[in-house]
């Protein structure tokens, strides 16, 4: 199966949207966005990061909460609340992460178009403020520092 | 009045130029002067001082504060940028995205045999034929 593509665009200065099609119904897809067994399989990140905790009350007002660990034993924490719930179709909640100033929660919200079988999943991330959408993604770079020199390096000896 | 996007074009502009990269890398390892700048590149520091112009136009270095020296120092924050982000946010998601494939893969293999299941439970089994009393 050829793989779908993923489209990220930044359609204004305090938002990041990412649209991808899944070969499965849309409440398939919403299942495997919102069940913990099913979530802590995919939602890993770079490689070699597992997800050892992942706890979801799918409910508005409710709480969510993942930890992911690598190799070495390092943790990243990550929470929020759900403010709109509408199976299977739309999900909207707060996003903090919690080791990062990240200029306050994000405001995630997922929604699931689903056409002859197949599903469009568009999640849409509204930063506070286009500071921290740039401190976001300072962070969302972990590595990004190290990377950015390393590639500094490389142009610089190429 | 300070970062206010600077746009990719103009960090690539001052990227493009191999002694100002050579620059970068040196400021990479520390923070320096334009005299210590200049020393390594054989050059006189007015020239070196253009090519600081440049970097620090692109936001690609700024200025420390102690006030004799003004030592530049590299700025990663544009730098990262240009080395686009979004091309890294795409990659994990990418990555993301291909395991839920495969858990949606599997979760539809499950549902078939659950529907098969069914529907064999109603289909009359071959080997137990009704047989009048």
């Amino acid at each position: 199966m050829k793989t779908a593509d993923l489209k990220v665009t930044t359609p204004t200065e305090r938002e990041l949207v990412m649209t991808r099609e899944f070969a499965a119904s849309r409440g398939m897809v919403f299942d495997a966005l919102t069940k913990p067994e099913l979530v802590q399989r995919w939602l890993l990140g770079p490689p070699g990061w597992t997800m050892p905790v992942c706890e979801i009350d799918l409910r508005v007002g409710g709480k969510y909460r993942y930890v992911w660990r690598n190799a070495d034993g390092r943790e990243m924490g990550m929470g929020g609340t759900f403010q709109e719930i509408v199976r299977p179709s739309r999900i909207v909640a707060t996003e903090v992460y919690e080791d990062y100033w990240t200029g306050g929660e994000t405001l995630v919200t997922t929604e699931l178009v689903e056409t002859r079988g197949k599903t469009t999943l568009s999640t849409t991330v509204r930063y506070a403020s286009r500071e921290a959408r740039d401190a976001a993604l300072k962070m969302g770079a972990t590595k990004g520092l190290e990377a950015s020199y390393d590639r500094l390096e490389q142009l610089l000896t190429a | 009045m300070k970062p206010t996007g600077y746009t990719l074009d103009t960090t690539f502009a001052a990227l493009a130029d191999p002694t100002r990269r050579a620059i970068l890398a040196r400021l990479a390892t520390g923070e320096a002067s334009v005299a210590e700048l200049a020393q390594p590149f054989e050059m006189s520091q007015p020239a070196v001082s253009k090519h600081l112009k440049v970097l620090e136009r692109a936001g690609l270095i700024s200025r420390g504060r102690e006030a004799q020296r003004r030592p530049r120092r590299l700025e990663p924050r544009p730098l990262a940028e240009a080395t686009d982000w979004i091309e890294r946010y795409r990659r994990i998601w990418e990555g993301n995205f291909k395991r839920l494939d495969a858990v949606l893969q599997e979760l539809k293999a499950k549902q078939k045999k659950t529907v098969d299941a069914l529907l064999d439970l109603g289909k009359p089994k071959p080997n137990k034929k009704r047989r009048p009393r």
